[in-house]
């Protein structure tokens, strides 16, 4: 294995240029990946913050009583689709709406808990049930009104959704570039060590022992430019945090974990050396077609 | 050791060799001469199994070459030491990296590969070159450390392609002596050539090759240019 090692260095060393060409779109292409993967968990973690803030509140009519309220709450737990369901009462009612206009005493002095309603805020496992749910709220005969914020998880759905696809795309292409670039280097290379691996199978040396430099080397530029694609995307996180954090305020995005960075790590080196490792797998292929 | 049985060898219309028969012992010489496209570069290809033969057999230490599978070729090859025609030594590595390298492909014991390969180049004279590159050697260094490659290994059979091919004739000389001085150790050897000096002088087997078929089988033979 030494010798292999020292060998694909070699190689590496004798075309500094293509080795910088391989790297490089590597680089881009883990970068592309990395940053895509962060921006789709940073959404679905958005996604999910609103998925599970109440979304429905129904207002109850003055004169519904504890029993009908927890008649209603079991209705809405049956149905399965419910992640949480909580009632306020006019007094807690009175308390939110001070919180809210603390700053307009005008507006405090006008309101008792008397014309506030008691309602439900409730909130759904699945962004899809809202609208049963609400179907059910607006049958019921203690229900006087039912706001509910589909537009905006929807709209963010809808977000989600296309940035995976992009992002996929995107992916895809990369990685297609990334595998035919590494692929035409080694090809170049193995044309190049033509005689030398001749050499070698007329000594005897078996398929893997003449191709083993030629896949180290694709691997080399696999696993380096996944470590680069990856540690760029993660040091633009690190710089943008502060601003991030003062973006999305309450939404529980940043930082992100540690673990979840060196997992991210873990996956993309795998993938840049077995992609490597394919390309230069597929290169050397027509070079030793012959036994 | 090595037995061929009326082997043929075409490629299209072109006949490289036609109904070629012979047999050769186990630690024999044998000087193979013909003149350039007589096929004995094609007999050598043959022997290392680069292809098979249109019709015949080849049989190498009671082995049918073709019933070698293409996943084994290499571990049969490694029954045999090649001195090619362009020497074919590795530029990037030097003399002792270049002698062992039969023995790393053969996965020998890390440990005796040094001790293998500097006894071999002791063999040819050149223990002193070990660090040299090829391009700091001369033609005859260059073919010496391509024939202690070649025996480096032990292997049974030596095939040498036009050895003495880009040699004066003392360089010549001194390397078929070298070949004769390996083949008293037991190895079975074909050399591969059309400098009759050297033939001549040596009084080994010759078998002869023209435009495809085997000629003449001397014993202590010559090389007469007809």
């Amino acid at each position: 294995m030494k010798n292999h090692l020292l060998t694909a260095w070699i190689y590496i060393r004798r075309s500094p240029y293509q080795a910088l060409a391989a790297v490089l779109v590597m680089f881009l292409t883990f970068w592309v990946i990395s940053t895509f993967v962060l921006l789709a968990s940073g959404s679905q973690i958005i996604l999910r913050y609103f998925e599970t803030r109440p979304q429905i509140s129904a207002f109850l009519k003055d004169e519904t009583s504890l029993e009908q309220v927890e008649g209603l709450r079991t209705q809405l737990e049956e149905t399965g689709k419910v992640q949480e369901v909580k009632y306020i009462d006019k007094k807690e009612a009175l308390k939110i709406y001070k919180s809210l206009f603390a700053q307009e005493p005008l507006l405090l002095e006008l309101v008792t808990a008397d014309i506030l309603p008691a309602s439900l805020e409730v909130s759904t496992k699945e962004i899809d049930y809202l609208d049963e749910v609400v179907v059910i709220l607006q049958g019921s005969s203690s229900v006087e009104d039912v706001v509910f914020q589909e537009d905006v998880a929807d709209s963010l759905q809808q977000w989600t959704i296309t940035l995976r696809k992009v992002g996929l795309g995107l992916i895809a292409v990369f990685s297609l570039v990334s595998v035919l670039v590494v692929l035409i280097i080694i090809g170049i290379k193995a044309v190049n060590h033509k005689k030398e691996i001749e050499t070698q199978r007329l000594l005897g040396a078996s398929g893997w022992y003449v191709r083993m430099p030629f896949l180290l080397e694709g691997m080399f530029y696999g696993g380096l430019g996944a470590f680069l694609g990856w540690s760029v995307s993660y040091l633009i996180l690190l710089y943008s945090s502060p601003f991030l954090v003062e973006f999305l305020k309450e939404i529980p995005i940043l930082p992100v974990s540690v673990w979840f960075m060196l997992s991210l790590l873990g996956a993309e080196l795998l993938i840049g050396l077995i992609v490597g490792f394919l390309a230069s797998f597929v290169a050397t292929k027509r070079y030793l077609s012959q036994p | 050791m090595i037995s061929f049985e009326q082997v043929d060898k075409t490629f299209g219309q072109l006949v490289a060799l036609d109904q070629v028969s012979f047999e050769m012992e186990k630690g024999e010489l044998v000087f193979l001469v013909g003149q350039t496209g007589a096929g004995k570069s094609t007999l050598f290809k043959l022997l290392l199994k680069c292809y098979s033969p249109s019709g015949g057999r080849i049989v190498v230490d009671e082995v049918d070459l073709n019933e070698i599978k293409s996943n084994k070729v290499h571990l049969y090859r490694r029954k045999i030491g090649v001195v090619f025609q362009d020497f074919r030594l590795l530029p990037n590595q030097n003399v002792l990296e270049n002698v062992s390298l039969p023995l790393r492909i053969a996965k020998t014991d890390p440990e005796l590969i040094e001790k293998e390969a500097e006894e071999a180049l002791e063999l040819v004279g050149l223990r002193d070159r070990l660090q040299a590159f090829p391009a700091q050697l001369s033609g005859g260094e260059i073919q010496r450390v391509a024939l202690a490659r070649s025996v480096v290994a032990n292997p049974e059979i030596i095939l040498a392609d036009e050895p003495t091919g880009n040699l004066d004739i003392e360089a010549a000389r001194d390397l078929v002596g070298l070949l004769k001085k390996v083949n008293q150790l037991g190895k079975t050897i074909i050399i591969a050539t059309h400098n009759f000096d050297v033939v001549n002088e040596f009084k080994e087997r010759v078998l002869c090759l023209k435009n495809g078929k085997l000629v003449s089988d001397e014993k202590n033979g010559k090389y007469r240019l007809k």
